[in-house]
C-alpha cells in the first residue's frame, strides 16, 4: 500500500449512492474483460446530478466527456458514502478512472467491504466533516501512517480514523492476497 | 450459563462453530447458499477463475443459486453475452441450481415467455429464492446483490457481497462477517387493510435515516409482524439495506414453516429465537393502530411523508413491480383498488417472477383460483388499463433504455420500488415517490398522490396468495 497519496481533490456530498457512482445501464459491462472494464472509468461518478458533481460550485465531471480516467486522485465524501446497492463495479469504476482514495465521514458497508476486499480503493474516515473544508481542485495529500489529510491548497490538516480490523487486508492487497498470506488459501 | 443472544448471533456463531459470538467480533462463516445473477454474475466468475484457476470448481455445485433477473427485455448485446457467460458457467461446473431465460435465444429484442408456467426462467431472484426452495431459518444466504437481505423473513441472516466476496464463497464455501449489534422494531396489533409493510418500513428508515442501521441487524417483531403475510414480512426485511442494515429478520412462525416446508430443497433446519435480555443497541415500537399510509418523497428512501400530506402532488407514472413490490399479494392489493376503475396515468405492471405471473392469471382478487365467468388478477390490471410486462428487475433500477418502464424523461412516478436516489429508475432528474402498492393504486386513479383510506375500508382477502 503506497503510503502518502496526493493529488487532486473532488468533492461530493452524503448519501452518494451506488447508481450515482456508476448508473445501472453500464452495467452491461463485463469488468473481467480488459477491453469493457475501462467503459467503468468512462462512466465513473455520471450518475451525479450536476449540482452535486464537484462541490462546491458543482458542474464538475469526474470524468471529462469521452476520457477514460480523472484528473482527480482523492474523492471526498460526507456521510453514507457509497449506499444503494452492492454492485462491485461501484469502487472499481473509481478506481479504474484512476482515484487512489475516498475520504468520507462514514461508508455503507457493502461499498466499504468491495473497496477493501476487493483492494481497490482505500476507503478512509475523516473524523470531521470535510465537505466544505476542501473544495474539488485543491492540492491534497493523504498520509495514510500518519492518519492525516492535509489541504495543501489552504494549509489545514484534518485526522483521520485508523483503519482498524481491516488493516490486514488492506495492506495485503485484498481478501485473496490477505487469505493467501495468513495460510488459508493455498499459494496461487 | 452464556449470555443471552439475538438471532443473528446464534445464526453467526452457529456458522463459526463457536457457543457464543459478540458485536464486533469477526467471525469465517461456512455459508449455506450463494446466489448470483446476470448482472454480477460474470464478473464474480471472472475473479474465481483468476483466483482458483481456469479449471477451478465451485465448492458446492448444488449451493450456488444463478437466477438471471436484471437485463433480460433488452436489445442489448451484451446484456444477452452476459447470459451466455452464466449459461458456460452452469454446463462447466454441473450447477444445479440455474433458472434460464430460455427464450433469450439470439439477437433483438426477446420475445418473452409465452407461458409463465412453461419456461425455465423465474424473473426477480429474491422472489424466485423462496419460491425455489432456497431459504431456510438458520441458515445463511449470501447474493451479489444488495436485496439479499430480502431472505431475512425467513428467520435467517441474509445479505449482500461484491463479486470480490462472492467470488471468495465460490472457491471455499467460507466468507469473513463482523458480528453486527442488533436493532430492535416492534409492531404492535394487527395490520390494518389500508397499510402493508412498505408503510411499515418507511417508517422505520424516516425515524433512523438511510444509514441509521450501517453495519447493523435489523430485527423486526411483535404481534404487528406476525399478524403480516409471509410475503409482506418480505418487504421488511427486503428493505433493511435501505437503511444501510447488514440484514433484517423476522421470528419463525406457523406461517414461516408452513412455507419452507412446502418448498424447501433441503428437509432440515434451524429455528434460532431471540433470547430474553438479549442486546440491542436501539428499540423503537408502533401501534399500527395509529400508524398511516407513508411515502418516501425525492431523492431519499427516508425522505418520509404521509400519502395524505403529498396529495397536491401530481404523478404522471404509477410502477408497481420488484423484490419489493411486485409479489401476489402486492397485485392482490392494487387490484383490489383498480378493480371497476381506469387508471389516470400511464400504470405498469411487472410481476417480481413468473410464479407471481401464473398466479395473476389463476387467481382472483381474494386470491382463490378463479372461477367459471371469475377475473383473473391479471384481467382486472388489464380491463384498468394498466400496461403489463414480463417478469423481472425491470425499470426498478433502470437498468438498459430499452427497459419496460423506466423513466427515460424527467417526470414523476410513484413506484411500490425500494429506492429513489437520483437517477434509480433511469433519469436523474425524474423524481421517485416510494408507497405500498395500495398507495400507488389509489394514485394511479387519480393522476395525484392519494391516500389508500379514501378507496379502502375492508380488509382485503388474500386467501391461498403467496401462502405455501
Amino acid at each position: 500500500m503506497q503510503q502518502v497519496i496526493t493529488g487532486k481533490a473532488y468533492v461530493l456530498g452524503d448519501d452518494i449512492d451506488t447508481d450515482q457512482i456508476i448508473p445501472a445501464e453500464h452495467l452491461k459491462y463485463n469488468p473481467s474483460d480488459p477491453a469493457e472494464r475501462k467503459f467503468f472509468g468512462m462512466y465513473a461518478m455520471v450518475g451525479v446530478p450536476p449540482a452535486q458533481s464537484g462541490l462546491p460550485k458543482g458542474n464538475v465531471k469526474f470524468v471529462a466527456e469521452g476520457e477514460f480516467t480523472t484528473p482527480y486522485t482523492i474523492v471526498i465524501g460526507g456521510r453514507n458514502f457509497g449506499c444503494g446497492s452492492s454492485r462491485e463495479h461501484a469502487p472499481l469504476a473509481i478506481a479504474e478512472a484512476g482515484a487512489k482514495v475516498v475520504v468520507a465521514e462514514f461508508y455503507a458497508r457493502i461499498f466499504y467491504r468491495n473497496c477493501v476486499n476487493g483492494g481497490y480503493l482505500l476507503p478512509c474516515e475523516s473524523i470531521q466533516r470535510l465537505v466544505g473544508e476542501v473544495s474539488t481542485g485543491d492540492e491534497v495529500s493523504v498520509d495514510i501512517d500518519a492518519g492525516k489529510l492535509i489541504n495543501k491548497t489552504t494549509g489545514k490538516t484534518y485526522q483521520l480514523r485508523p483503519l482498524g480490523d481491516v488493516k490486514p487486508i488492506v495492506d495485503a492487497g485484498g481478501i485473496f492476497a490477505y487469505a493467501r498470506k495468513s495460510g488459508m488459501l493455498a499459494a496461487k | 450459563m452464556a449470555s443471552p443472544m439475538t438471532v443473528t448471533e446464534k445464526i453467526l456463531a452457529a456458522h463459526a462453530r463457536k457457543s457464543h459470538v459478540l458485536p464486533g467480533e469477526n467471525v469465517w462463516v461456512d455459508v449455506d447458499v450463494l446466489m448470483t445473477h446476470d448482472v454480477c454474475g460474470p464478473g464474480t466468475i471472472g475473479i474465481f477463475k483468476e483466483e482458483f484457476g481456469k479449471d477451478a470448481k465451485v465448492w458446492d455445485k448444488d449451493r450456488v443459486v444463478i437466477i438471471p433477473d436484471h437485463y433480460i427485455f433488452t436489445a442489448d448485446t451484451k446484456c444477452h453475452r452476459n447470459i451466455q457467460i452464466l449459461r458456460d458457467f452452469v454446463k462447466e461446473q454441473g450447477l444445479k441450481y440455474y433458472y434460464d431465460p430460455d427464450f433469450v435465444t439470439g439477437g433483438g429484442m426477446p420475445n418473452p415467455y409465452k407461458d409463465p408456467t412453461k419456461t425455465s426462467y423465474k424473473g426477480v431472484c429474491h422472489k424466485a429464492l423462496p419460491e425455489e426452495g432456497h431459504v431456510r431459518p438458520g441458515e445463511i444466504l449470501l447474493g451479489t446483490d444488495s436485496h439479499t437481505c430480502t431472505a431475512g423473513a425467513f428467520g435467517q441472516f441474509a445479505t449482500g457481497v461484491g463479486n470480490t466476496d462472492a467470488a471468495f464463497v465460490l472457491g471455499t464455501g467460507k466468507t469473513w462477517l463482523k458480528v453486527p449489534p442488533s436493532m430492535k422494531f416492534a409492531f404492535h396489533g394487527q395490520i390494518p387493510p389500508y397499510l402493508t409493510a412498505k408503510d411499515l418500513i418507511l417508517a422505520v428508515i424516516g425515524e433512523i435515516s438511510v444509514s441509521g442501521a450501517t453495519y447493523k441487524s435489523m430485527y423486526f417483531t411483535g404481534e404487528g409482524v406476525g399478524s403480516l403475510s409471509l410475503e409482506d414480512r418480505m418487504t421488511l426485511t427486503n428493505m433493511a439495506i435501505e437503511a444501510g442494515g447488514k440484514n433484517g429478520v423476522c421470528d419463525v412462525d406457523e406461517k414461516t414453516l408452513a412455507y419452507v416446508r412446502a418448498r424447501s430443497n433441503r428437509p432440515n433446519w434451524n429455528v434460532y429465537k431471540d433470547d430474553p435480555g438479549s442486546k440491542y443497541v436501539f428499540s423503537h415500537e408502533w401501534d399500527l393502530s395509529t400508524m398511516e399510509p407513508l411515502v418516501a418523497k425525492p431523492h431519499s428512501p427516508d425522505n418520509k411523508d404521509t400519502a395524505h400530506n403529498c396529495r397536491s402532488v401530481k404523478v404522471d407514472r404509477a410502477y408497481i413491480g420488484s423484490c419489493t413490490g411486485g409479489k401476489i399479494t402486492d397485485m392482490i392489493f392494487a387490484a383490489s383498488i383498480l378493480k371497476g376503475n381506469t387508471v389516470k396515468v400511464p400504470t405498469f405492471v411487472v410481476p417480481g417472477s413468473t410464479e407471481v405471473h401464473a398466479d395473476m392469471k389463476r387467481l382472483n382478487i381474494a386470491g382463490e383460483p378463479k372461477g367459471p365467468g371469475e377475473k383473473s388478477i391479471e384481467q382486472v390490471l388489464l380491463d384498468a388499463g394498466c400496461n403489463l410486462g414480463p417478469s423481472g428487475c425491470s425499470a426498478c433500477l433502470g437498468g438498459p433504455v430499452d427497459t419496460f418502464g423506466r423513466l427515460n424523461t424527467p417526470i414523476t412516478c410513484i413506484s411500490t420500488t425500494n429506492r429513489n436516489f437520483p437517477g434509480r429508475m433511469g433519469h436523474k432528474e425524474a423524481g421517485v415517490y416510494l408507497a405500498s402498492p395500495l398507495t400507488v393504486a389509489a394514485s394511479a386513479l387519480t393522476g395525484h398522490i392519494t391516500d389508500p383510506r379514501e378507496f379502502v375500508s375492508e380488509p382485503i382477502a388474500t386467501g391461498t396468495a403467496g401462502v405455501v
